[in-house]
């Protein structure tokens, strides 16, 4: 029963605001002596499991660090290249981090401009006239809730597939949208949220809603 | 919807504190542009930046739905008019073609404690209403205009604000909302 995330989309379909919440940090370390048993490789300027999974690095999870020392793309932050490292024989054993992928804000704003014409497509695709656009996408480790405002900004929310009441969330979102973001005088319209008000009482009604249920919000 | 009422309810404020600011904005106003006209332009312009604003905090409030005739709309500005103003005008003088009305305010605090000086007989004190309303009317991909016909300060017996709907903005209608 938790929320993962919260993404505000503007009318135009930037992202002006995403928060992660509660998820949890998957990390794990382990010795490896040589040959090494997992099979890596470099993708999307990462260094990614490909096969061999097993104590906890699952295929996806992304090489962090080798003997402490973290890795940026393929480099290793004293300046040599990773995969040389774990190719020589003589460097091992080799202490390796692994993690679960980060998207980065590029990778989220990416995304939820992706978002964007899908809603639209779901509404044309309907078989019904006037049908509105996707309200909850579902999947089976999480489910979308999204609720568009009249004025067209979408606010969306990643939560667990059993967390009730998330309907009620995004209207509460939506008010302090409108009270703490849209009342500062500094804040200007479809430009990216940062209003610490917003953030503070966004995140104290996440609290309240994991410590005591939706009929407190 | 009771939640959000009571919620609305603990931030009511004085009016006297809403007339005094309003106006010390004007006076600053016609103290740094001379021209009576432009005030008034300035103060529509101002409404209208208010008016996109305030329209969300309206929709939030009340989650009330897009309006698909014009009497649903001046029911609702009626009763924004109610929760930002506290006050209840008239919806009166509809046009034949059902496309234009007015809003007939007997009282009107933002007027409260004003008269206006002999030299600036030609300023649309509360000009800044009509530009909330058309701003707020724009977000919802209402097209109007508004405008004041009579007015309390220059003589007459109540306030009259006229909205007149020129188009739906069908191009800005938000995906699964048209």
């Amino acid at each position: 029963m938790v929320v993962y995330g919260v993404y505000i989309v503007s009318k135009s379909g930037g992202l002006i605001f995403n928060l992660d919440h509660n998820v949890p940090k998957i990390e794990t370390e382990k010795t490896f002596s040589y040959p090494l048993d997992i099979k890596l490789r470099y993708e999307n300027k990462k260094i990614v499991v490909e096969f061999g999974q097993r104590d906890g690095i699952h295929v996806g999870h992304v090489l962090y660090a080798i003997n402490g020392l973290p890795i940026t793309g393929r480099q290793l932050d004293d300046g040599r290249d990773a995969f040389e490292v774990l190719e020589n024989k003589d460097n091992y054993p080799l202490n390796l981090k692994f993690g679960r992928p980060k998207m980065t804000t590029n990778e989220k704003i990416f995304l939820a401009s992706m978002f964007y014409p899908l809603f639209a497509i779901a509404s044309q695709l309907s078989p019904e006239p006037k049908s509105s656009g996707i309200e909850v996408l579902e999947a089976d480790t999480f489910k979308l809730h999204c609720f568009q405002t009249l004025t067209g900004v979408k606010m969306m929310v990643v939560a667990d597939r059993n967390q009730a009441g998330v309907e009620i969330l995004l209207k509460r979102i939506y008010e302090i949208y409108a009270d703490y973001a849209l009342k500062n005088p500094f804040y200007s319209l479809e430009m990216p949220i940062r209003c610490e008000l917003f953030d503070l009482n966004l995140k104290s009604i996440l609290d309240q809603l994991e410590k005591s249920g939706i009929s407190n919000i | 919807m009771s939640r959000a009422s009571t919620r609305f309810d603990t931030k009511k404020v004085n009016s006297e504190l809403v007339t005094l600011t309003y106006g010390a904005l004007v006076t600053q106003m016609i103290k740094d542009l001379d021209n009576t006209d432009d005030v008034s332009k300035q103060l529509e312009r101002l409404g209208y930046n208010m008016g996109v604003r305030l329209i969300e905090d309206f929709l939030a409030k009340t989650g009330t739905g897009r309006c698909l005739d014009l009497k649903d709309t001046a029911d609702k500005i009626q009763s924004a008019f109610r929760m930002y103003l506290g006050v209840q005008p008239n919806v009166a003088n509809w046009s034949a073609a059902g496309d234009e009305f007015s809003f007939i305010l007997d009282t009107n605090p933002l007027t409260d404690l004003v008269e206006l000086p002999d030299e600036l007989k030609s300023l649309k004190y509360c000009n800044v209403i009509c530009g909330v309303i058309r701003g707020a009317l724009e977000m919802v991909q209402l097209d109007v205009q508004s405008w004041i016909v009579q007015d309390q300060l220059k003589g007459d017996q109540n306030t009259e604000i006229r909205v007149k709907f020129i188009r739906r903005l069908e191009d800005a209608m938000p995906a699964g909302e048209d």
